[in-house]
C-alpha cells in the first residue's frame, strides 16, 4: 500500500513539472512573437555579455568590464541613446542566453554568440559583427600547422562546446580530447605540458594569449577550422531592435572603432582577424 | 515535442552515470568500511588517520576533490591511471575521486551503526577469545551493517547525483550529454527536464528498494 501511494505521488510530482515546463515553453513563444521586450527602466539598458572571456567579455576584479564584446555593446547601447554609465552588464551563460532573452531580462546579448539555425528559432540576430574561426592555441615552439596534425596529439577543449564537438566529428577524431568546465583550465593544462593544444573560437584563444601572464609563451596555429559568426542576439521578433543595432555596427565599422576595439583586444597573440562582416551575410 | 533527442545517446550516457555510480559505490563501501574500522580501532594513530581523513575529505567540495584529480594528480604529478587515453583516464579519475569523497560519509553511517550495538556485545566477544578483528568483522559488522542500510541508502541516492560532477573533467556522463544538447539545441527547459527524469528513474527504485530491505534486516532491539 504504501508503495503504491509513494509511486502515485511522485508520478504526479513528475507529470507537473513536465507540465510546467511544456507551458513555459510556449508561453516564452507567444510573448515573443508580439511584443517588443521591455528595457530595464529606469533609464537603464541591461546587456548579457560573459564574464569569463578575456578579450571578449571579462569582470575584472575591480567590477569593472573589458573586452571585444564589451566594446561592442557599448558602442551600440550609445547608439541606441544610453550612455555607458547607463549600462548594467548582466551574466548570460552559454546555456541560459535564449531565456535571459525571452523573459527580456536583457536587451540585447553581446557574448561570442555564434549565430546558426536552430538558435535563430529562438532568438534574433543582428549583425554579424565579428568572424571567428575554430583555432589551435599552441605554445609557441610547436610545429603543429594542420587540422590533421591533431590525430594522435592531446588536446584540451570544454566539455559540450561546438569547437570540442567539431574536433570529435571531423577535423581530427583520432585526437586525444581532454574536456573540462573552463578554458582557463586547458590553457593550464597547455602551459604544464598535458596537452598540445587548446582548441576553440580563435578570439577567444587570441584573448587568453594577450593576457599578461602568458605573453609570448603561446601562438595562433592560424588554421580555420570552421566559421563563427558572432551575433548580437535580441529578442524574437522585435524587429526594431534589430534594424537600430545594425546600424549602430555598420557606423561602428565606418568611423573605424571597431578596428580600435580589435587591435586593442587581440593585439599581442599574431591574431589576424578578418575584415568586418557585413551586415547580414553569414559565412558557412 | 520530444524530436530533439534524435542523434543523441541519451541512454549511453545514462549507462556511463551507472557504471561510475556503481564502481564508486562498491569502492567506497570498502574504503569507507576500513575508514569505520580506522576510528574504532585500539591504534591511536590509525583513530587519528580516521578521523583526520573523514573530517577533510568530507568538508570539501567534491567539484574541488575531482578537479584536483585531474588538474592535480593527471595534469602536475603525472598521475595517468593506467591510461594515456583521457576518455578513460577522466573515468578512473572520477571514480577516485567519487571513493575518496563518498567513503567519509559510509564511514561515518558504518560507524552510527556500530553505536548500536550494545556495549556488552563487543565485551563478551573479547571474553570468549576474539581479537578486535575478530570481534568487528563476526559481532560488530553484521549488526551495524543490518542498522544501516537506510542511511546507506541515502548516500548512495547521493553519489548517483553526484556523479554528474564528473562533466567537469570531461566524463560522458548525462550531464555531460545535457551540457553538448544545451549548447546545440537551445531547448534548455525540455531537456533539463529529459534529464531530470533520468535521474528520477535511476534513483527513486534505489530508494524503495533500499527502504524496503531496510525495514526487513533491521535488527530487532
Amino acid at each position: 500500500m504504501k508503495l503504491r501511494k509513494v509511486t502515485a505521488a511522485s508520478a504526479a510530482v513528475l507529470a507537473l513539472a513536465l507540465a510546467a515546463t511544456a507551458c513555459g515553453g510556449d508561453s516564452d513563444d507567444d510573448a515573443g512573437s508580439g511584443s517588443t521586450g521591455g528595457t530595464g527602466g529606469g533609464g537603464k539598458i541591461k546587456v548579457g555579455i560573459k564574464y569569463d572571456q578575456p578579450g571578449l567579455g571579462l569582470k575584472k576584479p575591480d567590477g569593472s568590464f573589458a573586452g571585444f564584446d564589451v566594446d561592442v555593446a557599448t558602442y551600440v547601447a550609445k547608439q541606441l541613446g544610453y550612455e555607458p554609465d547607463q549600462i548594467e552588464f548582466v551574466e548570460t551563460k552559454s546555456a541560459d542566453r535564449e531565456n535571459a532573452l525571452a523573459r527580456g531580462d536583457v536587451k540585447f546579448i553581446a557574448a561570442t554568440y555564434s549565430i546558426n539555425d536552430e538558435r535563430k528559432q529562438k532568438v534574433d540576430f543582428a549583425g554579424p559583427y565579428l568572424l571567428a574561426h575554430q583555432d589551435l592555441l599552441v605554445k609557441s615552439d610547436s610545429d603543429i600547422s594542420k587540422g590533421t596534425d591533431l590525430n594522435g596529439e592531446k588536446l584540451c577543449s570544454v566539455t559540450g562546446s561546438t569547437s570540442a564537438q567539431n574536433v570529435q566529428k571531423s577535423i581530427a577524431p583520432k585526437a586525444n580530447l581532454k574536456e573540462y568546465s573552463s578554458y582557463s583550465e586547458c590553457i593550464a593544462a597547455l602551459q604544464n605540458g598535458t596537452v598540445a593544444a587548446v582548441t576553440t573560437d580563435d578570439s577567444i584563444l587570441a584573448g587568453f594569449a594577450a593576457q599578461d601572464q602568458y605573453k609570448g609563451k603561446f601562438k595562433l596555429a592560424g588554421l580555420k577550422l570552421s566559421n563563427e559568426n558572432y551575433g548580437i542576439g535580441v529578442k524574437k521578433g522585435d524587429a526594431t531592435t534589430v534594424d537600430k543595432i545594425n546600424k549602430a555596427l555598420e557606423q561602428m565599422v565606418s568611423d573605424g572603432s571597431w578596428d580600435k576595439a580589435v587591435a586593442a583586444n587581440f593585439g599581442p597573440a599574431n591574431y589576424k582577424n578578418e575584415q568586418a562582416p557585413k551586415i547580414g551575410v553569414i559565412v558557412k | 515535442m520530444f524530436d530533439f533527442l534524435e542523434g543523441y545517446d541519451v541512454l549511453g550516457a545514462f549507462w556511463m552515470t551507472v557504471k561510475l555510480t556503481a564502481l564508486s559505490a562498491v569502492g567506497s563501501l570498502i574504503w569507507g568500511t576500513l575508514l569505520a574500522a580506522m576510528r574504532v580501532s585500539p591504534v591511536p594513530l590509525m583513530r587519528g588517520f580516521g578521523t583526520a581523513y573523514v573530517n577533510i575529505v568530507r568538508n570539501i567540495p567534491l567539484t574541488v576533490i575531482i578537479l584536483f584529480c585531474s588538474l592535480g594528480l593527471a595534469d602536475v604529478f603525472g598521475v595517468t591511471m593506467g591510461s594515456e587515453d583521457f576518455k578513460i583516464q577522466g573515468f578512473r579519475l572520477a571514480v577516485l575521486g567519487l571513493v575518496a569523497y563518498t567513503a567519509a560519509f559510509v564511514c561515518e553511517a558504518l560507524r552510527s551503526g556500530m553505536n548500536t550495538v550494545p556495549l556488552g556485545q563487543a565485551e563478551a566477544a573479547r571474553a570468549i577469545g576474539l581479537s578486535f578483528t575478530q570481534t568487528l568483522w563476526l559481532v560488530v559488522l553484521p549488526q551495524a551493517f543490518r542498522s544501516v542500510i537506510g542511511p546507506l541508502a541515502n548516500v548512495l541516492i547521493a553519489l548517483t547525483k553526484n556523479t554528474t560532477v564528473a562533466a567537469a573533467i570531461g566524463v560522458a556522463e548525462a550531464a555531460y550529454l545535457m551540457k553538448t544538447m544545451i549548447e546545440n539545441e537551445a531547448q534548455t527547459l525540455l531537456i533539463g527536464a529529459v534529464f531530470a527524469f533520468g535521474f528520477v528513474v535511476l534513483t527513486l527504485p534505489t530508494g524503495l528498494i533500499l527502504g524496503w530491505l531496510s525495514k526487513r534486516l533491521a535488527v530487532k532491539r
